[in-house]
Protein backbone atom coordinates (compact mmCIF):
# COMPACT_ATOMS: atom_id res chain seq x y z
CA UNK A 1 0.00 0.00 0.00
CA UNK A 2 1.19 3.47 -0.79
CA UNK A 3 1.16 6.24 1.83
CA UNK A 4 -1.92 7.68 0.12
CA UNK A 5 -3.72 4.32 0.31
CA UNK A 6 -2.78 3.95 3.96
CA UNK A 7 -4.15 7.42 4.65
CA UNK A 8 -7.43 6.49 2.94
CA UNK A 9 -7.64 3.34 5.01
CA UNK A 10 -7.04 5.15 8.30
CA UNK A 11 -9.61 7.75 7.29
CA UNK A 12 -12.09 4.95 6.60
CA UNK A 13 -11.41 3.45 10.02
CA UNK A 14 -11.88 6.86 11.64
CA UNK A 15 -15.21 7.31 9.89
CA UNK A 16 -16.38 4.06 11.52
CA UNK A 17 -15.05 4.95 14.95
CA UNK A 18 -16.23 8.55 14.94
CA UNK A 19 -19.31 8.51 12.71
CA UNK A 20 -20.55 11.89 13.94
CA UNK A 21 -17.37 13.74 13.00
CA UNK A 22 -16.75 15.67 9.79
CA UNK A 23 -13.39 14.34 8.60
CA UNK A 24 -13.20 16.37 5.41
CA UNK A 25 -11.07 19.07 7.00
CA UNK A 26 -8.78 16.80 8.97
CA UNK A 27 -5.31 18.32 9.32
CA UNK A 28 -2.64 15.65 8.93
CA UNK A 29 -0.03 17.37 11.07
CA UNK A 30 -2.35 18.10 14.01
CA UNK A 31 -3.03 15.46 16.65
CA UNK A 32 -6.29 13.54 16.22
CA UNK A 33 -7.28 14.39 19.77
CA UNK A 34 -7.00 18.12 19.07
CA UNK A 35 -9.43 17.83 16.17
CA UNK A 36 -11.71 14.92 17.05
CA UNK A 37 -13.46 13.61 20.13
CA UNK A 38 -11.34 10.50 20.54
CA UNK A 39 -10.49 8.71 23.76
CA UNK A 40 -8.22 5.79 24.59
CA UNK A 41 -10.87 3.23 23.63
CA UNK A 42 -11.10 4.86 20.19
CA UNK A 43 -7.35 4.54 19.67
CA UNK A 44 -7.62 0.89 20.61
CA UNK A 45 -10.31 0.65 17.92
CA UNK A 46 -7.81 1.97 15.37
CA UNK A 47 -5.30 -0.66 16.48
CA UNK A 48 -7.95 -3.41 16.39
CA UNK A 49 -9.23 -2.43 12.95
CA UNK A 50 -5.72 -2.47 11.47
CA UNK A 51 -5.27 -5.90 13.01
CA UNK A 52 -8.58 -7.17 11.66
CA UNK A 53 -8.25 -5.70 8.19
CA UNK A 54 -4.54 -6.24 7.52
CA UNK A 55 -3.25 -8.37 10.38
CA UNK A 56 -0.98 -5.48 11.38
CA UNK A 57 0.20 -5.89 14.96
CA UNK A 58 1.10 -2.66 16.69
CA UNK A 59 2.99 -3.08 19.97
CA UNK A 60 1.57 -1.06 22.84
CA UNK A 61 4.73 0.98 23.26
CA UNK A 62 4.27 2.25 19.71
CA UNK A 63 0.71 3.49 20.12
CA UNK A 64 2.00 7.12 20.44
CA UNK A 65 2.96 6.83 16.75
CA UNK A 66 -0.79 6.99 16.01
CA UNK A 67 -1.17 10.51 17.42
CA UNK A 68 -1.82 12.26 14.11
CA UNK A 69 -2.59 11.23 10.56
CA UNK A 70 0.92 12.21 9.40
CA UNK A 71 2.67 10.24 12.15
CA UNK A 72 0.33 7.27 11.61
CA UNK A 73 1.02 7.11 7.88
CA UNK A 74 4.75 7.54 8.43
CA UNK A 75 4.72 4.76 10.99
CA UNK A 76 2.60 2.36 8.92
CA UNK A 77 4.25 2.92 5.53
CA UNK A 78 7.19 0.49 6.00
CA UNK A 79 4.95 -1.98 7.81
CA UNK A 80 2.24 -2.01 5.13
CA UNK A 81 4.28 -1.42 1.98
CA UNK A 82 3.94 -5.04 0.85
CA UNK A 83 0.26 -5.39 1.81
CA UNK A 84 -2.40 -5.11 -0.90
CA UNK A 85 -5.30 -2.78 -0.20
CA UNK A 86 -8.55 -4.65 0.24
CA UNK A 87 -12.17 -3.68 -0.15
CA UNK B 1 -46.89 21.55 51.42
CA UNK B 2 -48.38 18.47 53.02
CA UNK B 3 -48.88 17.84 56.68
CA UNK B 4 -45.97 16.18 58.46
CA UNK B 5 -47.86 12.97 59.24
CA UNK B 6 -48.91 12.60 55.59
CA UNK B 7 -45.31 12.39 54.44
CA UNK B 8 -44.80 9.02 56.04
CA UNK B 9 -46.49 5.66 55.83
CA UNK B 10 -45.79 2.07 56.71
CA UNK B 11 -43.46 2.13 59.67
CA UNK B 12 -42.46 5.74 59.27
CA UNK B 13 -41.05 5.32 55.79
CA UNK B 14 -41.47 8.26 53.46
CA UNK B 15 -44.25 7.85 50.91
CA UNK B 16 -42.93 7.36 47.38
CA UNK B 17 -44.72 8.42 44.22
CA UNK B 18 -44.27 8.03 40.46
CA UNK B 19 -43.83 11.41 38.78
CA UNK B 20 -42.53 10.48 35.35
CA UNK B 21 -42.81 7.61 32.89
CA UNK B 22 -40.62 6.91 29.87
CA UNK B 23 -40.94 3.77 27.84
CA UNK B 24 -40.50 1.94 24.61
CA UNK B 25 -42.71 -1.03 23.89
CA UNK B 26 -43.25 -2.99 20.68
CA UNK B 27 -46.54 -1.10 20.21
CA UNK B 28 -45.66 2.37 21.46
CA UNK B 29 -42.76 4.67 22.24
CA UNK B 30 -44.39 6.67 25.01
CA UNK B 31 -47.19 6.09 27.48
CA UNK B 32 -49.86 7.74 25.30
CA UNK B 33 -49.02 5.57 22.28
CA UNK B 34 -48.71 2.46 24.42
CA UNK B 35 -52.02 3.09 26.15
CA UNK B 36 -53.77 3.77 22.85
CA UNK B 37 -52.48 0.46 21.50
CA UNK B 38 -53.63 -1.42 24.59
CA UNK B 39 -57.12 0.03 24.33
CA UNK B 40 -57.27 -0.55 20.57
CA UNK B 41 -56.11 -4.18 20.83
CA UNK B 42 -52.99 -3.41 18.78
CA UNK B 43 -50.24 -6.02 19.03
CA UNK B 44 -46.55 -5.30 18.68
CA UNK B 45 -45.54 -8.82 17.75
CA UNK B 46 -44.16 -9.53 14.29
CA UNK B 47 -42.04 -11.93 12.30
CA UNK B 48 -38.40 -11.67 13.23
CA UNK B 49 -35.17 -13.31 12.20
CA UNK B 50 -32.25 -13.89 14.48
CA UNK B 51 -28.78 -15.28 13.74
CA UNK B 52 -28.45 -19.09 13.75
CA UNK B 53 -32.04 -19.54 14.89
CA UNK B 54 -33.79 -18.31 11.76
CA UNK B 55 -37.30 -16.99 11.58
CA UNK B 56 -39.37 -16.64 14.70
CA UNK B 57 -41.72 -14.12 16.30
CA UNK B 58 -40.82 -11.25 18.59
CA UNK B 59 -41.96 -7.97 20.03
CA UNK B 60 -39.67 -5.42 18.38
CA UNK B 61 -39.26 -1.76 19.36
CA UNK B 62 -38.79 1.06 16.84
CA UNK B 63 -37.92 4.00 19.09
CA UNK B 64 -35.58 6.67 17.73
CA UNK B 65 -32.27 5.66 19.29
CA UNK B 66 -30.63 8.84 17.99
CA UNK B 67 -33.00 11.05 19.99
CA UNK B 68 -30.73 11.00 23.04
CA UNK B 69 -27.49 9.44 21.72
CA UNK B 70 -25.17 10.14 18.82
CA UNK B 71 -23.99 7.43 16.45
CA UNK B 72 -20.69 6.97 18.23
CA UNK B 73 -22.42 6.38 21.56
CA UNK B 74 -24.72 3.85 19.92
CA UNK B 75 -21.76 2.06 18.39
CA UNK B 76 -19.91 1.86 21.67
CA UNK B 77 -22.81 0.94 23.94
CA UNK B 78 -25.36 -1.83 24.12
CA UNK B 79 -28.94 -2.09 22.97
CA UNK B 80 -30.01 -2.47 26.60
CA UNK B 81 -28.16 0.72 27.42
CA UNK B 82 -29.81 2.48 24.53
CA UNK B 83 -33.27 1.29 25.58
CA UNK B 84 -32.52 2.52 29.09
CA UNK B 85 -31.20 5.89 27.90
CA UNK B 86 -34.25 6.49 25.74
CA UNK B 87 -36.66 5.47 28.52
CA UNK B 88 -34.91 7.47 31.24
CA UNK B 89 -34.68 10.64 29.15
CA UNK B 90 -38.34 10.32 28.20
CA UNK B 91 -39.19 9.85 31.87
CA UNK B 92 -37.23 12.97 32.76
CA UNK B 93 -39.03 15.01 30.10
CA UNK B 94 -42.35 13.67 31.36
CA UNK B 95 -41.54 14.43 34.99
CA UNK B 96 -41.01 18.14 34.54
CA UNK B 97 -38.00 18.01 36.88
CA UNK B 98 -35.86 21.14 36.76
CA UNK B 99 -32.94 19.00 35.61
CA UNK B 100 -30.19 21.65 35.29
CA UNK B 101 -30.74 22.60 38.92
CA UNK B 102 -30.98 19.07 40.32
CA UNK B 103 -28.02 17.83 42.37
CA UNK B 104 -26.96 14.86 40.22
CA UNK B 105 -25.17 13.24 43.15
CA UNK B 106 -28.62 12.80 44.74
CA UNK B 107 -30.03 10.95 41.73
CA UNK B 108 -29.91 7.16 41.44
CA UNK B 109 -30.46 4.72 38.58
CA UNK B 110 -31.88 1.26 39.32
CA UNK B 111 -32.60 -0.84 36.27
CA UNK B 112 -33.99 -4.37 36.37
CA UNK B 113 -32.59 -6.90 33.91
CA UNK B 114 -33.50 -10.49 33.21
CA UNK B 115 -30.01 -11.06 31.86
CA UNK B 116 -27.27 -8.90 30.44
CA UNK B 117 -24.25 -9.61 28.28
CA UNK B 118 -25.55 -12.50 26.22
CA UNK B 119 -26.09 -10.32 23.16
CA UNK B 120 -22.64 -8.75 23.31
CA UNK B 121 -20.84 -12.02 24.02
CA UNK B 122 -22.67 -13.75 21.21
CA UNK B 123 -21.73 -10.97 18.80
CA UNK B 124 -18.08 -11.17 19.80
CA UNK B 125 -17.93 -14.92 19.39
CA UNK B 126 -19.57 -14.60 16.00
CA UNK B 127 -16.91 -12.06 15.00
CA UNK B 128 -14.14 -14.18 16.46
CA UNK B 129 -15.17 -17.15 14.35
CA UNK B 130 -14.05 -15.09 11.32
CA UNK B 131 -10.56 -14.94 12.87
CA UNK B 132 -10.30 -18.63 13.64
CA UNK B 133 -11.04 -18.00 17.31
CA UNK B 134 -7.80 -16.03 17.79
CA UNK B 135 -8.60 -14.12 20.97
CA UNK B 136 -6.30 -11.25 20.01
CA UNK B 137 -9.24 -10.12 17.88
CA UNK B 138 -11.60 -10.02 20.89
CA UNK B 139 -12.89 -6.49 21.39
CA UNK B 140 -11.71 -4.23 24.19
CA UNK B 141 -15.35 -3.08 24.30
CA UNK B 142 -16.46 -6.49 25.55
CA UNK B 143 -15.99 -5.87 29.26
CA UNK B 144 -17.66 -2.44 29.54
CA UNK B 145 -20.51 -3.72 27.41
CA UNK B 146 -21.08 -6.87 29.42
CA UNK B 147 -20.53 -5.81 33.02
CA UNK B 148 -23.82 -6.41 34.77
CA UNK B 149 -24.34 -2.73 35.60
CA UNK B 150 -24.02 -1.71 31.94
CA UNK B 151 -27.60 -0.59 31.18
CA UNK B 152 -27.84 1.51 34.35
CA UNK B 153 -24.29 2.81 33.92
CA UNK B 154 -24.99 3.92 30.36
CA UNK B 155 -28.02 5.85 31.62
CA UNK B 156 -25.93 7.53 34.32
CA UNK B 157 -23.17 8.39 31.83
CA UNK B 158 -25.61 9.77 29.30
CA UNK B 159 -27.47 11.91 31.83
CA UNK B 160 -24.40 12.84 33.92
CA UNK B 161 -25.91 11.28 37.03
CA UNK B 162 -23.34 10.83 39.78
CA UNK B 163 -25.41 9.13 42.48
CA UNK B 164 -25.66 5.34 42.81
CA UNK B 165 -26.37 3.23 39.73
CA UNK B 166 -26.70 -0.48 39.25
CA UNK B 167 -28.87 -3.12 37.71
CA UNK B 168 -31.01 -5.57 39.57
CA UNK B 169 -30.82 -9.08 38.15
CA UNK B 170 -34.20 -10.59 38.88
CA UNK B 171 -35.15 -12.73 35.87
CA UNK B 172 -38.58 -11.72 34.64
CA UNK B 173 -39.50 -10.08 37.94
CA UNK B 174 -36.85 -7.44 37.24
CA UNK B 175 -39.15 -4.60 36.20
CA UNK B 176 -40.90 -4.70 39.55
CA UNK B 177 -37.61 -5.30 41.35
CA UNK B 178 -36.09 -2.15 39.82
CA UNK B 179 -39.06 -0.10 40.95
CA UNK B 180 -38.90 -1.57 44.45
CA UNK B 181 -35.16 -0.90 44.68
CA UNK B 182 -35.67 2.72 43.68
CA UNK B 183 -38.34 3.15 46.33
CA UNK B 184 -36.13 1.59 48.98
CA UNK B 185 -33.21 3.85 48.09
CA UNK B 186 -35.50 6.83 48.56
CA UNK B 187 -36.55 5.40 51.92
CA UNK B 188 -32.88 5.10 52.87
CA UNK B 189 -32.18 8.69 51.82
CA UNK B 190 -29.52 7.43 49.39
CA UNK B 191 -31.02 9.66 46.72
CA UNK B 192 -33.78 12.21 46.16
CA UNK B 193 -34.74 11.14 42.65
CA UNK B 194 -34.71 7.55 41.45
CA UNK B 195 -34.84 6.39 37.86
CA UNK B 196 -36.22 2.91 38.33
CA UNK B 197 -37.66 0.24 36.09
CA UNK B 198 -36.41 -2.40 33.69
CA UNK B 199 -35.01 -3.00 30.22
CA UNK B 200 -34.54 -5.89 27.84
CA UNK B 201 -32.43 -6.43 24.72
CA UNK B 202 -32.97 -10.18 24.76
CA UNK B 203 -34.39 -10.51 21.25
CA UNK B 204 -30.89 -9.82 19.92
CA UNK B 205 -29.50 -13.10 21.18
CA UNK B 206 -30.43 -16.39 19.55
CA UNK B 207 -29.87 -18.17 22.83
CA UNK B 208 -33.04 -17.06 24.53
CA UNK B 209 -35.19 -18.20 21.61
CA UNK B 210 -33.36 -21.50 21.27
CA UNK B 211 -33.54 -22.19 24.98
CA UNK B 212 -37.28 -21.50 25.16
CA UNK B 213 -37.82 -23.70 22.11
CA UNK B 214 -35.78 -26.52 23.62
CA UNK B 215 -37.89 -26.12 26.73
CA UNK B 216 -41.06 -26.37 24.63
CA UNK B 217 -41.99 -22.87 25.71
CA UNK B 218 -41.58 -20.72 22.57
CA UNK B 219 -44.83 -19.53 21.00
CA UNK B 220 -45.64 -20.27 17.38
CA UNK B 221 -48.61 -19.04 15.37
CA UNK B 222 -49.31 -18.35 11.70
CA UNK B 223 -50.46 -14.85 12.63
CA UNK B 224 -47.74 -13.13 14.72
CA UNK B 225 -50.25 -10.83 16.38
CA UNK B 226 -52.15 -13.87 17.69
CA UNK B 227 -49.15 -15.74 19.05
CA UNK B 228 -49.06 -14.33 22.58
CA UNK B 229 -52.22 -15.75 24.13
CA UNK B 230 -52.06 -16.21 27.89
CA UNK B 231 -54.91 -18.23 29.43
CA UNK B 232 -56.09 -19.49 26.02
CA UNK B 233 -56.54 -23.22 25.61
CA UNK B 234 -54.39 -23.17 22.46
CA UNK B 235 -51.49 -21.16 23.90
CA UNK B 236 -48.13 -22.71 23.16
CA UNK B 237 -45.52 -20.53 24.81
CA UNK B 238 -43.77 -17.21 25.13
CA UNK B 239 -43.19 -14.50 22.54
CA UNK B 240 -39.93 -12.81 23.45
CA UNK B 241 -39.96 -9.01 23.30
CA UNK B 242 -37.57 -6.15 23.82
CA UNK B 243 -38.48 -2.93 25.55
CA UNK B 244 -37.89 -0.66 28.46
CA UNK B 245 -39.74 1.37 31.03
CA UNK B 246 -38.23 3.78 33.53
CA UNK B 247 -40.17 5.60 36.22
CA UNK B 248 -39.13 8.77 37.97
CA UNK B 249 -39.70 8.15 41.67
CA UNK B 250 -39.67 10.83 44.33
CA UNK B 251 -40.74 11.19 47.91
CA UNK B 252 -44.29 12.47 48.10
CA UNK B 253 -43.17 15.53 50.00
CA UNK B 254 -40.73 16.56 47.24
CA UNK B 255 -43.23 15.87 44.49
CA UNK B 256 -45.93 17.94 46.15
CA UNK B 257 -43.50 20.76 46.86
CA UNK B 258 -42.65 21.13 43.18
CA UNK B 259 -46.28 20.57 42.14
CA UNK B 260 -45.36 17.52 40.08
CA UNK B 261 -47.89 15.45 38.24
CA UNK B 262 -48.30 12.31 40.36
CA UNK B 263 -49.17 9.13 38.48
CA UNK B 264 -49.62 7.10 41.63
CA UNK B 265 -48.18 6.15 44.99
CA UNK B 266 -46.32 2.87 45.51
CA UNK B 267 -48.10 1.63 48.61
CA UNK B 268 -47.20 -2.05 48.70
CA UNK B 269 -44.53 -4.38 47.48
CA UNK B 270 -43.22 -7.87 47.97
CA UNK B 271 -40.47 -10.12 46.64
CA UNK B 272 -40.19 -13.73 47.73
CA UNK B 273 -38.82 -17.03 46.47
CA UNK B 274 -40.35 -20.41 45.62
CA UNK B 275 -37.22 -22.37 46.48
CA UNK B 276 -38.73 -25.32 44.64
CA UNK B 277 -37.48 -25.39 41.03
CA UNK B 278 -35.25 -23.68 38.46
CA UNK B 279 -38.11 -23.06 36.08
CA UNK B 280 -41.50 -24.26 37.29
CA UNK B 281 -43.49 -21.69 39.27
CA UNK B 282 -45.09 -22.40 42.60
CA UNK B 283 -48.61 -21.08 43.21
CA UNK B 284 -48.43 -21.15 46.98
CA UNK B 285 -45.38 -18.86 47.14
CA UNK B 286 -46.90 -16.58 44.49
CA UNK B 287 -50.06 -16.28 46.58
CA UNK B 288 -47.95 -15.46 49.63
CA UNK B 289 -46.12 -12.81 47.62
CA UNK B 290 -49.33 -11.13 46.47
CA UNK B 291 -50.86 -11.35 49.94
CA UNK B 292 -47.78 -9.80 51.53
CA UNK B 293 -47.81 -6.88 49.10
CA UNK B 294 -51.47 -6.25 49.93
CA UNK B 295 -50.84 -6.57 53.66
CA UNK B 296 -48.02 -4.04 53.47
CA UNK B 297 -50.35 -1.74 51.55
CA UNK B 298 -52.98 -2.16 54.24
CA UNK B 299 -55.48 -3.26 51.63
CA UNK B 300 -57.89 -6.17 51.33
CA UNK B 301 -58.07 -8.06 48.04
CA UNK B 302 -61.49 -6.63 47.25
CA UNK B 303 -59.99 -3.14 47.32
CA UNK B 304 -57.84 -3.89 44.27
CA UNK B 305 -59.45 -2.62 41.09
CA UNK B 306 -57.03 -4.02 38.51
CA UNK B 307 -54.72 -7.00 38.76
CA UNK B 308 -52.04 -6.91 36.07
CA UNK B 309 -51.16 -10.58 35.67
CA UNK B 310 -47.73 -11.89 34.83
CA UNK B 311 -48.95 -14.83 32.71
CA UNK B 312 -46.61 -15.48 29.78
CA UNK B 313 -48.53 -17.98 27.71
CA UNK B 314 -46.97 -21.17 29.01
CA UNK B 315 -49.31 -23.96 30.10
CA UNK B 316 -47.90 -24.40 33.57
CA UNK B 317 -47.05 -20.79 34.39
CA UNK B 318 -50.47 -19.40 33.55
CA UNK B 319 -52.23 -22.10 35.56
CA UNK B 320 -50.03 -21.62 38.61
CA UNK B 321 -50.62 -17.88 38.65
CA UNK B 322 -54.37 -18.41 38.36
CA UNK B 323 -54.29 -20.83 41.29
CA UNK B 324 -52.44 -18.19 43.30
CA UNK B 325 -54.81 -15.40 42.31
CA UNK B 326 -57.93 -17.46 43.05
CA UNK B 327 -56.42 -18.26 46.43
CA UNK B 328 -55.91 -14.58 47.25
CA UNK B 329 -58.92 -13.02 45.56
CA UNK B 330 -61.44 -15.86 45.87
CA UNK B 331 -64.68 -15.20 44.05
CA UNK B 332 -65.08 -11.68 45.37
CA UNK B 333 -65.64 -10.46 41.85
CA UNK B 334 -64.59 -6.86 42.37
CA UNK B 335 -61.15 -6.94 40.78
CA UNK B 336 -60.53 -6.90 37.05
CA UNK B 337 -57.65 -9.04 35.74
CA UNK B 338 -55.77 -8.30 32.54
CA UNK B 339 -52.57 -9.26 30.75
CA UNK B 340 -50.30 -6.95 28.77
CA UNK B 341 -48.04 -9.67 27.38
CA UNK B 342 -50.92 -10.72 25.14
CA UNK B 343 -50.24 -7.50 23.19
CA UNK B 344 -46.47 -7.14 23.20
CA UNK B 345 -45.07 -10.51 24.19
CA UNK B 346 -42.79 -10.97 27.15
CA UNK B 347 -40.62 -7.91 27.68
CA UNK B 348 -38.40 -9.88 30.07
CA UNK B 349 -36.53 -7.40 32.31
CA UNK B 350 -38.84 -4.62 31.16
CA UNK B 351 -42.05 -6.63 31.52
CA UNK B 352 -43.03 -5.74 35.07
CA UNK B 353 -42.41 -2.03 34.60
CA UNK B 354 -44.06 -1.84 31.18
CA UNK B 355 -47.11 -3.75 32.37
CA UNK B 356 -47.52 -1.47 35.36
CA UNK B 357 -47.14 1.63 33.17
CA UNK B 358 -49.74 0.38 30.72
CA UNK B 359 -52.22 0.08 33.57
CA UNK B 360 -51.41 3.34 35.38
CA UNK B 361 -53.31 5.29 32.75
CA UNK B 362 -56.50 3.66 34.05
CA UNK B 363 -56.34 6.03 37.04
CA UNK B 364 -57.22 8.74 34.52
CA UNK B 365 -59.41 7.02 31.96
CA UNK B 366 -61.18 4.50 34.20
CA UNK B 367 -60.71 1.71 31.68
CA UNK B 368 -59.11 -1.70 32.21
CA UNK B 369 -57.40 -2.94 29.06
CA UNK B 370 -57.97 -6.57 28.20
CA UNK B 371 -56.06 -9.75 27.74
CA UNK B 372 -56.33 -10.35 24.01
CA UNK B 373 -56.10 -13.45 21.83
CA UNK B 374 -58.33 -15.35 24.22
CA UNK B 375 -60.62 -17.47 22.06
CA UNK B 376 -61.34 -20.29 24.47
CA UNK B 377 -60.20 -20.13 28.03
CA UNK B 378 -58.19 -22.94 29.57
CA UNK B 379 -60.63 -24.17 32.26
CA UNK B 380 -57.77 -24.12 34.74
CA UNK B 381 -57.23 -20.42 34.05
CA UNK B 382 -60.68 -19.25 35.04
CA UNK B 383 -60.53 -15.93 36.87
CA UNK B 384 -63.68 -14.18 37.96
CA UNK B 385 -63.15 -10.70 36.53
CA UNK B 386 -60.80 -11.51 33.65
CA UNK B 387 -61.21 -8.79 31.02
CA UNK B 388 -61.33 -10.67 27.74
CA UNK B 389 -60.41 -9.26 24.32
CA UNK B 390 -62.14 -5.88 24.75
CA UNK B 391 -61.28 -3.17 27.27
CA UNK B 392 -63.77 -2.67 30.05
CA UNK B 393 -64.98 0.67 31.39
CA UNK B 394 -64.92 0.29 35.12
CA UNK B 395 -65.21 3.91 36.17
CA UNK B 396 -63.14 4.91 39.14
CA UNK B 397 -59.83 3.05 39.42
CA UNK B 398 -57.85 3.67 42.57
CA UNK B 399 -55.67 0.56 43.11
CA UNK B 400 -53.55 -1.58 40.79
CA UNK B 401 -51.65 -4.72 41.70
CA UNK B 402 -48.83 -5.67 39.34
CA UNK B 403 -47.46 -9.24 39.32
CA UNK B 404 -44.08 -10.17 37.90
CA UNK B 405 -42.48 -13.58 38.35
CA UNK B 406 -39.29 -15.18 37.07
CA UNK B 407 -37.01 -18.19 36.83
CA UNK B 408 -35.30 -19.58 39.90
CA UNK B 409 -38.56 -18.97 41.70
CA UNK B 410 -38.47 -15.19 42.10
CA UNK B 411 -41.89 -13.62 42.67
CA UNK B 412 -42.74 -9.95 42.96
CA UNK B 413 -45.83 -7.83 43.39
CA UNK B 414 -46.27 -4.07 43.52
CA UNK B 415 -49.38 -2.18 44.64
CA UNK B 416 -49.91 1.35 43.33
CA UNK B 417 -52.71 3.66 44.46
CA UNK B 418 -54.06 6.72 42.79
CA UNK B 419 -52.90 9.84 44.59
CA UNK B 420 -55.73 12.19 45.32
CA UNK B 421 -53.90 14.85 47.32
Amino acid sequence: MTPAEIRDEVLDILSDIAPDEDLSGLKDDVAFREQLELDSMDFLDIVMELRKRYRVQIPEEEYPQLASMASTVTYLTPIMKDIQKTG
Amino acid sequence: MIAHDERYARGGRPRVVITGIGLTAPNGNNLAEFRASLLAGRSGVRRYEVRYFGETLAGVCDFDALKYQNRKELRRGTRAGSVGIYSANEALADSGLDWPNIDKSRVGVFIGVTEHGNVETENEIYELKGYNYDTSFWSHHHNPRTVANNPAGEVALNMQITGPHYTIGAACAAGNAGLIQGMQMLWLDECDVAYAGGVSESIHTFGIFASFRSQGALAEHADPTRASRPFDRERNGIVVAEGGCVFVLERLEDAVRRRARIYGEVVGHSINTDATDFVLPHAERQAECVALALRRAGLAPDQVDIVSTHATGTVSGDRQECVALRQVFGDAGHSCFNNTKSFIGHGMGAAGALELAGNLASFDDGVCHATINLDEIDPECQLNGLVVNQPREIGEVSTILNNSFGMLGINSAVVVRKYVG
